[in-house]
């Protein structure tokens, strides 16, 4: 008869030591430089480019000239004087959309490439090289672009060139592929397929990694109901790894967008705007801010660093949606 | 794979394996191929197609023809298997010919000006245009070094601080940190070189090999912090366990359990990081520039490096400086490479236990 009184559970706690305060703020402080370091390089770049983008405005991003002056005799405006002349015009338009239409060209032939790559390796490929297969393609996305760019300029020219005669010999009726000038070296095209062979190690390991993360026994199922092997792929390994695999995707999108040297030696820089991907001129804003440095008046180095923060923020909106797609696609840990 | 045939009664059945491909079936594959690449070749003569890129399409398409051709005696799932084999394959091939075709071109044209004195000597005393048995890249190399190594000790502990946190502290910011680590990764190197410009250039009123280094670190730190993320996530949760359970606080546990215990793999973590930028121009272009000689003081005005050395070799653009290049790619290349077998090589010591039972 007598009640039997349930003990209340327990509360789990946490109690953290004075040592161990300390120490989760100390790696905690650590932790948070690269997101201070994003702020401070997003700060800097808009502070030290507000002198453009008060002047040009919009245009800077729309405009399709550009234009310095030369340097400033008198070294800078005097408050309240006389407004002087400065013809310097800046804007980046051609630039962007030749990044974009390089990155797009590179992508066009890295996605089908890569993801063939990643089957090949996951799926096709003798068990006995699997592992040298691997590793090559680790080395292969460790090599510099600056090598991509060398390797482009004097080797794959001549094979670039040879396709892009054979694409405006027989379908120059389609806009895109006419040109004005037979020129076809340094144009988007050729820099496009050299960006191509940079990206896809990238998106490769990224697509090769999401496929082997694919349940064997969901394989084996597929095997076990008849299935052969292309259905088990396309049944169940590229519905599971999709997401993964345009995460990659995105990644070396953004890896396009920002490559310098490779596309600074491969492509023509023409500041105007045109779609004809065969023609020997293209834009990129990455190169633009590379070949332009060196001879930058200190107006044009804020127009400059206007275009990087413009490449940085079109880079960061694509990292962003990759990273956030395989934050979602992998399981946290 | 001791059998018991010593017990005598007992024999082993070995193990057959039925779907093994027989020896006489791999051969007839094999000499269908090497007719396959004959007629391909062949092919170049008589159409369009011309030189290496050309056969390989010819190859492609002739193999594709006979997928197809054989494929009509089987059923319809048969035959686009069949059909996909080869163009996966052939995909593959082609994503992988441009890197061998990089490596095999660095090796082919680098060697050329090598000779013991480009790892010793700089260019102070000759043009990049003279003979290729005087000058070289010793200043670029050793430039490309200091800068590395200042973009090492910058990075390694951030990145091992934000590893632990990730992994150890796991506090209300963790996602926050982890993508914004994922994002940087993507920053283009131009940007990285146009910030350290407008702040550690500017103050400072000169290019440096300081700058450079910088600029370095902020393309480093997200490799490094990704990697000492991977590896710590590695760690069993016994051990820590272990550590609590021997009354240890969180610090001691981080500190001094789980930390030593992925040594090697943290090494891996900055040498990965250390092979992600030891070939990056674009930021040096910005921040460090390129000289004639030796500079051994890292705040001490423009410094050569590897990158910055072969593009303005090969902007040069006469035979002999073009040559330099070319061996500039080979000696950054064989250091990248070298780097990353190292960490490879630590890297699978450390990671060896954990990664058994990942693969089948």
């Amino acid at each position: 008869m007598t009640i039997v009184e349930t003990p209340e559970p327990r509360q789990m706690m946490v109690v953290y030591s004075r040592a161990d305060r300390i120490f989760r703020r100390i790696v905690t402080g650590g932790a948070l430089t690269s997101l201070l370091l994003l702020g401070f390089i997003t700060a800097f770049l808009v502070m030290r480019s507000a002198e453009t983008f008060r002047q040009f405005g919009l245009d800077f991003i729309t405009g399709s000239e550009w234009f310095s002056a030369g340097e400033d005799p008198l070294g800078g405006a005097v408050e309240g004087a006389v407004e002087e002349v400065d013809e310097s015009v800046f804007s980046i338009g051609p630039m962007i959309v030749g990044s974009i239409v390089v990155a797009l060209i590179a992508m066009l032939f890295a996605v089908p490439l890569s993801i063939g790559g990643a089957l090949y390796i996951e799926f096709y490929a003798p068990r006995s090289i699997y592992r040298v297969l691997v590793s090559l393609l680790d080395l292969a996305a460790a090599i510099p672009s600056l090598i991509f760019g060398l390797w482009g300029i004097q080797v794959f020219t001549a094979i670039g060139v040879r396709w892009a005669t054979l694409l405006n010999d027989r379908l120059s009726f389609i806009p895109i592929f006419s040109v004005e000038f037979e020129n076809f070296g340094r144009s988007p095209f050729v820099a496009g397929c050299v960006l191509a062979a940079l990206v896809v190690p990238i998106t490769t390991s990224v697509s090769r990694e999401v496929y082997s993360r694919t349940p064997r026994d969901l394989i084996d199922t597929c095997f076990a109901l008849g299935g052969s092997k292309w259905g088990a792929i396309r049944s169940v390994v590229m519905p599971y790894g999709k997401s993964g695999v345009i995460a990659g995707a995105m990644l070396g999108l953004g890896r396009a967008l920002g490559e310098t040297v490779a596309i600074y030696l491969m492509l023509n820089l023409v500041f105007r705007y045109s779609f004809e991907i065969l023609d020997s001129a293209g834009g990129n804003v990455a190169s633009m801010i590379a070949l332009k440095f060196g001879e930058a008046t200190d107006k044009e180095i804020s127009a400059l660093i206007a275009s990087g923060l413009v490449l940085f923020i079109i880079t960061l909106i694509v990292n962003m949606i990759a990273s956030s797609i395989v934050a979602r696609t992998t399981p946290r840990a | 794979m001791s059998t018991v045939a010593n017990a005598g009664q007992l024999t082993t059945a070995e193990p057959r394996r039925p779907w093994a491909v027989s020896r006489s079936k791999r051969l007839l594959g094999f000499g269908r191929m090497l007719t396959f690449a004959v007629a391909a070749f062949v092919a170049t003569i008589l159409t369009p197609l011309a030189n290496f890129d050309g056969w390989a399409v010819a190859f492609l398409l002739i193999n594709l023809a006979w997928v197809i051709g054989i494929a009509s005696k089987l059923g319809a799932k048969e035959r686009r298997d069949a059909v996909l084999r080869v163009v996966i394959t052939s995909l593959a091939v082609l994503a992988f010919v441009p890197w061998l075709s990089i490596l095999v071109t660095v090796i082919l044209k680098g060697y050329r000006a090598v000779y013991p004195g480009y790892f010793i000597s700089d260019m102070r005393t000759s043009t990049p245009d003279d003979e290729l048995n005087i000058g070289g890249a010793g200043h670029a190399i050793v430039g490309s070094l200091i800068m590395v190594a200042i973009a090492t000790v910058v990075t390694l502990p951030l990145g091992i601080l934000t590893g632990i946190y990730l992994t150890e502290v796991r506090g209300r910011l963790t996602f926050l940190v982890r993508f914004i680590v994922q994002s940087m990764a993507g920053v283009p190197s131009v940007v990285a070189g146009l910030f350290i410009f407008a702040t550690v250039v500017k103050s400072m009123g000169q290019y440096s090999g300081l700058a450079g280094g910088l600029a370095l670190a902020v393309l480093m730190l997200p490799t490094v912090s990704r990697t000492a993320e991977e590896v710590l996530k590695l760690v069993p949760d016994d051990i820590r366990s272990a550590g609590y359970a021997l009354g240890a606080r969180q610090w001691r546990t981080a500190l001094l359990v789980v930390l030593p215990t992925v040594r090697a793999g943290l090494s891996t973590a900055a040498i990965l990081g250390v092979a992600r930028v030891i070939g990056e121009t674009a930021p040096l272009l910005l921040t460090s520039l390129n000289t004639n000689g030796f500079v051994w003081n890292p705040i001490g005005g423009t410094v050569a490096s590897l990158p910055t050395y072969i593009f303005a070799m090969f902007m040069y653009g006469t035979e002999y400086s073009n040559a330099r290049a070319w061996t500039g790619s080979l000696v950054l290349l064989a250091l990248v490479f070298f780097f990353f077998i190292i960490a490879r090589r630590l890297g699978n010591k450390s990671a060896l236990k954990a990664n058994a039972n990942r693969r089948k």
